[in-house]
């Protein structure tokens, strides 16, 4: 579904990224390690197309997508949960949910209809829908984050570092919602994140990134995490 | 006329030139707050929406004349103001000197386009039948002291047209995605709005809004190639003391200024009243460099 070929990108005069090569194929969940710095959001940002690539390929079911703009690829069903979380701050949580909703292309989002789902997924929000994003706490910002590329109907869901900074009982809520996403909608997973064990309870493949190119690859159902843990050691 | 009414008479004048100054400085507000660009051709769309005026006026008569000019001058001005946001200022987003520069020429163009077509001295708009009387309030400590029907006219439109920008920002779709872009551009990009799309609508609302402004204008002055010319450092100082892309700060600096410089002009001439103005401005800038209302430049910070 997701192919990434030999692709490159700089930050100015600096190549950040080279040479990667990266598959997620459709319905897989897959994790993408590394240390700090070696270019994961980066990648992550290429691919939503939040920054541009200078060499490669990257494809989408099969279209070639590096050209189009951020909004475009969203359409065609590439959703992003930011590092940081993203949320707008001054808007509601509903009205986080209704630019979320952009990516139903062409059509006005309904706000009972659209949402409601999402709020049976994650009760919590349901009572906070006219609280600003920017008075939630982490964890609600993180599933709010969650929900709101929930609605625009993703097939492949972009993560980055969903659990940074928050409380094991969310992580716990996140990893379930993750699942039931995989199991239920049949949305793919591309997962950035720092904590292997949680990367190992979710993901089926795996790649390491050193210095901007990917490193090594490898399942997660033949190989634990100590199998990778030196090369991501500081 | 006594003292209370002349004081008055100013006050209300400050008022109205207040409105226009809030119509020509909303579209600056916007397009800054939102895109980060500054317009140096802002004025001109004033003088266009002035010359649309005019030119409706010409053709339809004096009484339905008018009421033709706004619309012609909201929608003229605000089709141009698209036709320059995709030839020109999208392809120079992110480098504001360059779109500074550019716009700078748009404006230089503009002007001598109106001088070959309109000549250099100003055509007078003469308002129509149905705004000419005026209202006076005659038996009170205000006997003497009448308001004019246009400049009456003026701060209502420029009431409604504010609130008008407020409910569409406050409401609808396109407001939503208009704070959303303003809050976090490239968040909204990957959540698929269609964040070119909201720029384009945003500065043509922002240019048709300045036309209305010239055709209001045109009731209290003759429109001239540079009127706009006049007007812009006033609006640009609107939107710095405002704050930017906040409507509250932009309407409460517009009556500041527009006061100020009319009751100013009692004690003293035009260019030492501007002095002042700027000295205080400058002053105030002092203690409140992000304006009145400074939540919306938190974005300013975080690039």
């Amino acid at each position: 579904m997701l192919v990434v070929e030999g692709v490159g990108a700089a930050y100015g005069m600096s190549q950040v990224l080279s040479e990667i090569a990266l598959t997620v194929a459709a319905g897989e969940a897959v994790a993408l390690l590394g240390r700090n710095g070696v270019g994961k959001t980066t990648l992550l940002r290429t691919i939503v197309g939040l920054h541009a690539a200078n060499a490669g390929r990257i494809a989408f079911d099969d279209d070639d997508i590096i050209r189009l703009p951020a909004f475009r690829r969203a359409r065609l069903g590439i959703g992003y949960v930011p590092q940081g979380r993203g949320i707008f701050p001054q808007l509601t949580v509903e009205e986080n949910l209704s630019v979320g909703a952009s990516s139903l292309d062409g059509r006005k989002p309904s706000m009972t209809a659209d949402a409601a789902p999402l709020y049976d997924l994650f009760p919590t929000l349901a009572r906070l829908r006219s609280r600003k994003g920017g008075v939630l706490s982490g964890g609600e910002q993180q599933q709010l984050a969650l929900a709101r590329a929930l609605i625009g109907k993703p097939r492949l869901l972009l993560l980055d570092e969903p659990t940074e900074g928050i409380q094991p009982s969310i992580v716990q809520e996140i990893e379930r919602v993750l699942g039931l996403i995989r199991s239920e909608l049949g949305v793919a997973l591309l997962l950035v994140e720092q904590h292997l064990d949680f990367a190992w309870s979710i993901a089926g493949r795996y790649y390491v990134m050193q210095r901007g190119t990917i490193v090594r690859t490898g399942t997660t159902a033949t190989e634990g995490p100590d199998d990778v843990a030196p090369l991501l050691s500081v | 006329m006594s003292e209370t009414t002349l004081v008055a008479g100013q006050l209300f004048n400050g008022i109205s030139v207040a409105s226009i100054l809030l119509l020509a400085a909303l579209g600056l507000a916007l397009s800054f707050g939102l895109m980060r660009v500054i317009n140096m051709a802002h004025g001109e769309m004033l003088m266009m929406g002035g010359y649309l005026t005019y030119l409706s006026i010409a053709v339809f008569g004096k009484g339905a004349g008018f009421a033709v000019g706004l619309v012609v001058a909201f929608v003229g001005t605000a089709l141009f103001g698209a036709l320059l946001e995709i030839t020109l200022i999208r392809r120079l987003y992110g480098r504001p000197l360059d779109t500074l520069l550019a716009t700078w020429g748009v404006s230089l163009i503009l002007q001598q386009a109106a001088r070959s077509i309109f000549g250099p001295i100003g055509v007078e708009v003469t308002a129509p039948p149905w705004l000419s009387g005026t209202l006076s309030l005659g038996g009170t400590v205000m006997t003497g002291f009448s308001i004019p029907g246009v400049r009456a006219f003026i701060i209502v439109l420029a009431a409604v047209v504010l609130g008008a920008v407020a409910l569409i920002i406050a409401r609808t779709r396109l407001g939503l995605l208009i704070r959303a872009v303003h809050e976090n551009r490239p968040i909204a990009d990957a959540l698929g709005a269609n964040t070119r799309l909201v720029d384009l609508a945003v500065f043509a609302l922002g240019t048709g809004v300045a036309g209305l402004a010239g055709s209001a204008l045109s009731l209290i002055a003759p429109v001239t190639p540079t009127v706009g010319q006049s007007y812009i450092v006033y609006a640009f100082l609107v939107v710095i003391v405002g704050g930017l892309g906040s409507l509250t700060g932009t309407l409460v600096a517009a009556l500041l200024i527009g006061v100020f410089s009319a009751t100013a002009q009692i004690a003293t001439s035009q260019s030492f009243s501007d002095v002042l103005l700027l000295l205080c401005v400058i002053i105030f800038m002092q203690f409140r460099p992000r304006g009145i209302v400074s939540q919306g430049s938190r974005a300013l910070e975080e690039t």
